[in-house]
């Protein structure tokens, strides 16, 4: 009964995505313009019975309804509630279902607050919202129902993959898609600008904070994603250039540039062109990443083949999509000025490099990725791995952190390097200080080397904005500003010692025997079998001092699912400020003793502060502008408020 | 209570066999090159090896069979006084170009390391345009 509520709910939130698109299209011509007061409440109501339709699926997951295909398959009557609702969203059809209810409930929701930009514009834009999120539910509905019914019921369901049953990624993929698809928004917003022609301030001032927060959504969620698959998978690695990660970095690479050019509009009446061809380009991505994921074709090009129903479809809606807007743009680019003019040495220059060297990389990534599956077509198979992208993306990492040094202290339009030369000592000398340590700790690889010496000028650098200025008084953007910026810089610190300070020790050992790594020394007190609600393990209890200081225990496992019958080994992590002491317990060797994984990675939290610093700093960025937002709205009503009582 | 004892008999039972039958029993497949020098530069070739087995890992962080094999290979032959890059070859020879992270630069894989190149003249192209037109400021 809940299914088929669930499909009728996404049945008809199809149906209202179609008037969407055709009320909001007629409703630009001189003859539809009555329709014009429907397309608002339809977006609203649309993406309300998305998020029934996500509900009733949430629902049949929760009550493990067997009769359901997608119950079924991918959960089991025992596992702990929790997981049992992030399987909702674990598999193809669910994750699917919670795209287009993030879609839909971001278009209602900027048809129900976003008052400042002209109504044509509007209507444009949520006829566009409504374009994608119509291809998105026909996929749903035609290839991949997620209510579909399976008779007979069988007694039990196959099970979640038990490296998913982890709290962290229950809540990565929605934080995730918020991103993904919240950049719809921005694509939506671009187009509506292509179709009224109206590029200028006000379109950049309107889609600023939608793209600000799909791309706090975007950090946080890659951020999760990293230590998740740090601390999950067991061998202490942090990102690995995987095609599946890669998927969500170059949407987020795209919604940096895009932040920052949308900066540029807004505030000098320039790079219009360009802002809204990269407003395409960041949800394409996401479509892009999607495919890439959705579709199978990563796992192989010819287990695509065999199945090709739904990684077609999503093809032909990537096409329609992205080839549909590249020609609207293509159309009307001649038409959208690039606008106000300014010089090369000045805040906008700044800011056009922070954007070409953004790009760069996000074209190395994306070919990169791509690259193996063009081979694997043309009937060769290589790998593309980290050897290729850690220097290929430092090409134009390098350059870019030193203009992201020197931009914000630039001014707007026009500016020597003279003036500012003077505040860029302090940098220079935490830059030669690193230089000077890392010298003398010797024996550091280039890559490492350079990250951790740029992390010093930088985190520096990112705060000199503040200098001379009243802090009270300074608005919450520019905190926000120096915080991510200052948040690069500790992330990269923590990258880069990691990969150059991280000491890794396998032995084998008895119980009561102590091994050391780094300034670390940890005794094997006991291994004991422990059972949880679905799965069995072997417990190590081990001490580990700190220099010889007090002990502190852990408790790594290795654990056995066994529906699905598979292993995983539960790390222990026990953090200092200085680091984190990683223990892995391996298998059971001869004669009586345990194979343990130590790593002392010193300061590998920083990474994940500095994501979360990233995202902080979008955080205020994003209150202050609404702030200022409704405070305008507020003083603009009250103007008229006053002129209409006067003309009384 | 009939369950529970059910669940920790099995736990005693399954475990260890379980662990057992997955484990890679080659040498150095889990212990590591007394020489430090030695174990970072198999380290640093076994990250940028693929497990042939895995999705997307190197051998360095899998506990599949075949990469356990491949790690005690890759740390014998260094411990040999082998070059890293002489053993990725014999890799590449043996399971072909997909087994290795690092592409080389050959007839099939040069637009990989051509398009730094073209999007650096890309970029300065497109720079060179923005500000050398008409100074309209």
């Amino acid at each position: 009964m809940i299914a088929e509520f669930g499909l009728a709910a996404l049945w008809l939130a199809a149906a209202l995505a179609a008037l969407q698109l055709i009320a909001g299209a007629l409703a630009l011509t001189p003859r539809g313009a009555a329709l014009a007061g429907v397309v608002r409440p339809v977006a609203v109501v649309q993406g309300l019975l998305a998020l029934a339709a996500f509900g009733a699926l949430i629902l049949v997951f929760a009550e493990t309804d067997l009769s359901v295909k997608l119950v079924a398959m991918n959960s089991h009557s025992m596992k702990p509630l929790i997981f049992k609702i992030a399987g909702a969203w674990g598999n193809h059809e669910g994750s699917m279902l919670l795209w287009v209810t993030v879609m839909g409930m971001a278009g209602g929701f900027v048809a129900l607050v976003e008052k400042r930009l002209p109504e044509p514009t509007m209507l444009a834009t949520l006829a566009g919202q409504a374009f994608v999120s119509l291809g998105f539910y026909a996929f749903l509905l035609i290839a991949s129902n997620p209510f579909e019914r399976l008779s007979p019921a069988p007694p039990e369901g196959n099970g979640l993959n038990p490296l998913l049953q982890d709290l962290g990624l229950a809540f990565h993929p929605p934080t995730l898609y918020l991103g993904y698809v919240g950049l719809s928004v921005a694509f939506s917003f671009a187009i509506g600008a292509l179709v009224t022609r109206q590029v200028g301030p006000a379109f950049a001032r309107a889609m600023r904070p939608w793209v600000l927060a799909a791309w706090i959504f975007l950090t946080v969620g890659i951020t999760a994603g990293s230590y998740w698959a740090y601390y999950e998978l067991g061998w202490g690695g942090w990102w690995f250039w995987d095609p599946v990660e890669n998927a969500s970095l170059m949407p987020w690479l795209a919604a940096t540039a895009l932040l920052h050019s949308c900066g540029v509009l807004a505030a000098r009446n320039a790079l219009r062109a360009w802002t809204v061809m990269l407003g395409v380009v960041a949800f394409s991505m996401s479509m892009i990443g999607t495919f890439l994921v959705r579709s199978g074709i990563l796992t192989s090009v010819h287990a695509f083949a065999v199945d090709p129903e739904r990684g077609s479809f999503i093809l032909a809606l990537l096409a329609i999509n992205i080839g549909g807007a590249l020609t609207l743009f293509g159309l009307r680019a001649a038409t959208v000025t690039e606008g106000e003019r300014f010089r090369p040495v000045s805040r906008e220059g700044a800011l056009v490099l922070n954007n070409v060297m953004l790009s760069a990389i996000l074209g190395i990534v994306l070919f990169g990725t791509l690259y193996p599956l063009l081979a694997e077509a043309m009937g060769a198979k290589v790998s593309v791995g980290p050897p290729y992208f850690n220097p290929m993306s430092a090409i134009f990492f390098v350059p870019m952190l030193v203009v992201l040094a020197v931009g914000p202290l630039l001014r707007w339009r026009r500016d020597t390097f003279a003036r500012v030369r003077k505040r860029l000592a302090l940098p220079l000398l935490a830059v030669l200080a690193g230089i000077a340590i890392v010298l003398a700790i010797g024996d550091v690889a280039v890559l490492p080397f350079l990250g951790l010496v740029l992390a010093a000028g930088l985190a520096v650098a990112s705060v000199l904005p503040l200098r001379d200025r009243n802090l009270r008084r300074t608005p919450l953007p520019v905190w926000g500003m120096v915080l991510a910026h200052f948040g690069i810089a500790v992330a990269l610190f923590g990258m880069a010692s990691e990969s150059a300070f991280s000491v890794e020790k396998l032995v084998a050992v008895r119980t009561g025997e102590t091994t050391r790594v780094g300034p670390w020394a940890i005794r094997l007190m006991a291994v004991e079998p422990v059972a949880g609600p679905n799965w069995t393990a072997l417990e190590a209890q081990m001490l580990a001092r700190y220099q010889d200081g007090r002990g502190t225990e852990l408790r790594p496992q290795s654990r056995s699912f066994w529906t699905p019958p598979q292993q995983t080994s539960e790390s222990a992590l026990l953090t200092r400020w200085n680091g984190q002491l990683y223990a892995v317990l391996g298998g059971e060797a001869t004669d009586g003793r345990w194979q343990l994984r130590l790593w002392w990675k010193p300061f590998v939290p920083m990474i994940w502060l500095g994501g979360l610093l990233i995202a902080l700093g979008g955080v205020l960025a994003l209150a202050g502008r609404t702030a200022s937002d409704i405070r305008r709205l507020v003083a603009r009503d009250k103007i008229a408020y006053r002129r209409t009582r006067q003309g009384r | 209570m009939r369950r529970l004892l059910a669940l920790l008999l099995f736990a005693l039972l399954a475990v260890p066999l379980a662990a057992q039958e997955e484990q890679s029993t080659a040498p150095y497949a889990y212990r590591q090159l007394d020489d430090p020098r030695q174990e970072d530069a198999a380290q640093a070739l076994m990250e940028s090896l693929r497990c042939l087995q895995c999705q997307g890992q190197s051998i360095a962080d899998s506990d599949a069979p075949i990469a356990g094999s491949m790690r005690s290979l890759v740390r014998e032959r260094i411990a040999a006084g082998e070059q890293p890059e002489a053993i990725r070859a014999w890799l590449i020879e043996r399971y072909g170009d997909y087994v290795s992270y690092a592409p080389r630069v050959t007839s099939l894989t040069w637009p990989l390391f051509a398009l730094p190149l073209v999007l650096i003249a890309l970029a300065a192209l497109l720079l060179r345009r923005r500000f050398t037109r008409r100074d309209g400021a």
